[in-house]
């Protein structure tokens, strides 16, 4: 069983490291294309595939996941705000989950 | 007095960043507490990291009890995205900036005090990113630390609606730019599909945990654009 404590440790030097390291020790521009290239892609499927599918079984059933990703790309889409996009999601959930009880 | 009316510049502009990352962050101490941490050890997890799509992988990696080496190689991987903004910010300030400073500074480097702090005009002065840090970082832990502690008290229908919160937030980060750049488009729609394939197919789902599915994918994928798109110099600096 590994302890809780170093995951936190290695979790937090290492983040710390990605964010010290450049802003201490680089000072001039990145230059290789590929490597600027991979770095400004790397967030955006990064967190695509953390998304999906895990937002689908999240919940307790499929279906309100399901509505939850498309309530979630649909308000993002037309520029509803972060904070505003995460509540409307779990509205969602909660009241198809609440209307699935009943039916 | 440069010092002070900057610190209180950032405090201000770290408020309405502090209350999203309050209620964010609620749904990362949920799954923190589904993974097995306290509420002390969210806090200390959170606190430490200030990182949504970090935190949240980083739990997933002790939830499926992964080996140390995978816990950094998903940090490195997950949070690559800060090395670009700590590169872009160390060109936003001052050559004679300390060291100390600069250290300081690359601790609160998350989406958001990035975002404000690398649009200020000038230099940025570090106490505009230590008053943003004031407030920020305690939101944002003791979010998550309420979030670990209601996820025993609160009913399964509202933990089954605020599990979805984080992906809601992930959602509103990645498709606005999306709209913008068809190849960012393409690559979420490719990440979802090869995502879903890796995760039923049984021959990888059995034998890769899922913290180094994510470092696979994010690797090939990522690299995969970059090679095949690679981006202008102004598109890499936002």
């Amino acid at each position: 069983m590994n302890n809780v404590y170093i995951y936190i440790l290695i979790m937090a030097l290492t983040i710390f490291a990605i964010r010290v390291l450049p802003l201490t020790l680089i000072r001039k521009k990145i230059k290789n294309k590929i490597l600027r290239s991979f770095l400004f892609y790397v967030p955006y499927v990064t967190l695509a595939v953390m998304t999906f599918p895990a937002i689908i079984y999240a919940t307790s059933s499929i279906w309100s996941g399901v509505a939850a990703l498309i309530t979630g790309v649909v308000l993002s889409y037309i520029g509803v705000s972060l904070f505003g996009v995460a509540v409307s999601s779990c509205v969602v959930v909660f009241v198809i989950e609440l209307i699935m009880k009943f039916i | 007095m440069d010092n002070k009316f900057w610190y209180k510049k950032g405090l201000k502009d770290g408020i309405p960043i502090a209350l999203g990352y309050f209620a964010v962050a609620l749904t990362l101490g949920i799954a923190a507490e589904k993974a097995g941490l306290t509420a002390f050890q969210t806090f200390i997890a959170t606190g430490t990291t200030l990182a949504s799509a970090g935190g949240y992988a980083g739990i997933n990696v002790i939830a499926s009890m992964g080996g140390y080496f995978e816990m950094f190689l998903t940090m490195l991987i997950v949070n690559a995205r800060y090395l670009l903004m700590s590169c872009a910010l160390s060109q936003k300030i001052s050559p004679k900036t300390s060291t100390l400073h600069r250290m300081a500074i690359a601790f609160g480097i998350t989406d958001e005090i990035f975002g404000i702090s690398s649009v200020v005009s000038g230099y940025l002065n570090p106490f505009y990113s230590y008053g943003a840090m004031t407030v920020a970082i305690p939101g944002w832990a003791s979010g998550a630390a309420l979030g670990a502690i209601l996820g025993n008290i609160l009913p399964a229908s509202v933990m089954s609606a605020l599990g979805v919160g984080i992906f809601g937030m992930f959602l509103a980060i990645i498709i606005p730019p999306a709209k913008e750049n068809k190849v960012i488009m393409g690559g979420i729609i490719a990440s979802f599909v090869l995502s879903f394939l890796f995760y039923n197919l049984p021959i990888i789902a059995n034998n890769i945990s899922s913290g180094m599915q994510v470092i696979i994918l994010t690797v090939v994928i990522a690299l995969s654009l970059a090679i095949l798109f690679p981006v202008k110099e102004e598109d890499a600096d936002e």
